[in-house]
């Protein structure tokens, strides 16, 4: 058995990184087995929670009910008979449901349906955005950076998409009148612009131009508006060079 | 198709039913309701799980307040996304735990440096009390048989387990934790649950 495999438990007690997740669900979307694992081991690790009930106070009831009025359930799904439905059905059986899985977690990634947590199925498989196919393209190589009390930020690069996407986590805003610029960096030192940051704390964001050959990527503090080249030491420089 | 995900008849000499048990069946047919729109039917799905899965919420998270949001967070979602749930994939409690611990994990792991997790996790087998409700009561027949199983797992395992389920952390920092190589507490995460789910009968 192949090491992948073997992630069915951490990934069903929800133990897998961002990124190990976005892996997994792409070999789950093609493997029935593990697909038939995860959802037992899924449904054991549920029973765990027998162990630890505890009544929540009556306010918690009342909260919910106020909140279902105001939210309306999402349409069923209605099963389509396109050929490719078609085809998709013969090859997953009954479980094609998978590839939303790994839209649902991508979204998440990317910050889109955030408030949305679906665990299972929908026989909808959205495009892969730009930022995804990075994320989950089998060459990723991927640098963290802790900057301490500017935040978290992750590059994710793939040479075969010949592109690399920038994650951050509670990222503190530039200064007033500033803009983080973002950069890579060719191997002779040649810092070639890759477009500007938006003022937001949690992001994932491509990087303009192509990437495939870039030593490191950096972001520096420019003015608003950006610098053509960088006009402060970076802020943070990720080695590529040394991405696993 | 039978239902793959549901939960066989204990074995004999241990008490039947609970809410993985015999009310399975209604727990998935007051979602179907909910999807059309039954506020009742969701209240009584409320009632019939809360304390699962508010005790979970409560366990990874610690804090009270955030364990609240979690659950609140979590249900909104089950109601939004009732018509998305198909019994035969799973049981509707499995479904709504799963969605429960995935928003508890989230909040643990965004929250990280705050002092909900400063205590060690010995800490967190605080006593329940059973008698609250009656679901937890009723739940409490099926504690046992969970306990019982998961006392049967090596050390490693059950810490594995507990860790990453009850503690939120992930299998990096659970081999972190408990001092064994990353593929080992993968591994011993998969072995343990996988014991569990033969102990407990569940899967097809």
């Amino acid at each position: 058995m192949s090491d992948v495999h073997k992630l069915t438990g951490a990934y069903a007690l929800d133990a897998l990184d961002d990124l190990e997740r976005v892996r997994f669900e792409q070999h789950l979307a093609a493997c029935e087995d593990c697909r038939g694992e995860v959802a037992e081991l899924r449904e054991t690790a549920a029973l765990l929670a027998e162990t630890t009930a505890v009544a929540p106070p009556a306010s918690l009831r009342d909260s919910v009910l106020a909140g279902i009025t105001q939210i309306r359930p999402l349409a069923p799904e209605i099963p389509r008979t396109t050929p490719a439905t078609i085809a998709a059905e013969q090859r997953a059986g009954r479980r094609a449901w998978m590839p939303f899985l790994v839209a649902a977690a991508l979204a998440l990634l990317v910050g889109l349906g955030a408030t949305l947590t679906q665990p299972w199925r929908s026989d909808d498989v959205p495009r892969l955005t730009a930022a995804e196919q990075v994320i989950g393209a089998d060459d990723a190589q991927e640098v963290s950076l802790d900057l301490g009390e500017v935040g978290r930020a992750s590059v994710i690069r793939s040479k075969a998409e010949d592109r690399a996407v920038i994650r951050t986590e509670n990222m503190v805003a530039a200064p007033a009148g500033k803009v983080y610029e973002l950069w890579l960096m060719s191997d002779d030192g040649t810092f070639t612009s890759a477009g500007l940051m938006p003022d937001e704390a949690d992001q994932t964001l491509v990087l303009d131009g192509p990437a495939a050959a870039a030593a490191a990527v950096g972001i520096t503090v420019e003015p608003d508006g950006g610098s053509e080249q960088p006009t402060t030491d970076p802020i943070a420089l990720f080695d590529l060079t040394e991405a696993t | 198709m039978t239902d793959v995900n549901h939960v066989r008849p204990v074995p004999a000499g241990t008490p039947q039913g609970g809410p993985s048990g015999g009310d399975a069946p209604k727990l998935s047919e007051l979602l179907n309701r909910a999807g059309r729109g039954d506020e009742a039917a969701f209240a009584e799905f409320y009632d019939a799980t809360s304390a699962r899965a508010y005790g979970l919420a409560l366990r990874v998270v610690r804090n009270p307040a955030h364990a609240e949001e979690v659950t609140q967070e979590a249900y909104l979602d089950a109601w939004r996304s009732s018509t998305r749930f198909d019994a035969e994939r799973g049981s509707a409690a499995g479904w709504l735990l799963t969605i429960v611990h995935r928003k508890a994990v989230d909040r643990v792991r965004s929250v990280e440096a705050s002092t909900t997790r400063d205590e060690t996790w010995n800490r967190q087998t605080a006593p329940v009390d059973h008698d609250q409700t009656s679901e937890a009561a009723h739940a409490s027949l099926d504690a046992a048989r969970v306990r019982s199983a998961v006392a049967t797992l090596t050390d490693v395992q059950r810490q594995a387990v507990e860790l990453t389920y009850f503690g939120g952390y992930t299998h990096t920092e659970v081999a972190t934790l408990l001092d064994v190589p990353l593929g080992t507490a993968k591994t011993r995460i998969r072995d343990g649950l996988i014991r569990l789910r033969d102990l407990m009968g569940v899967g097809s």
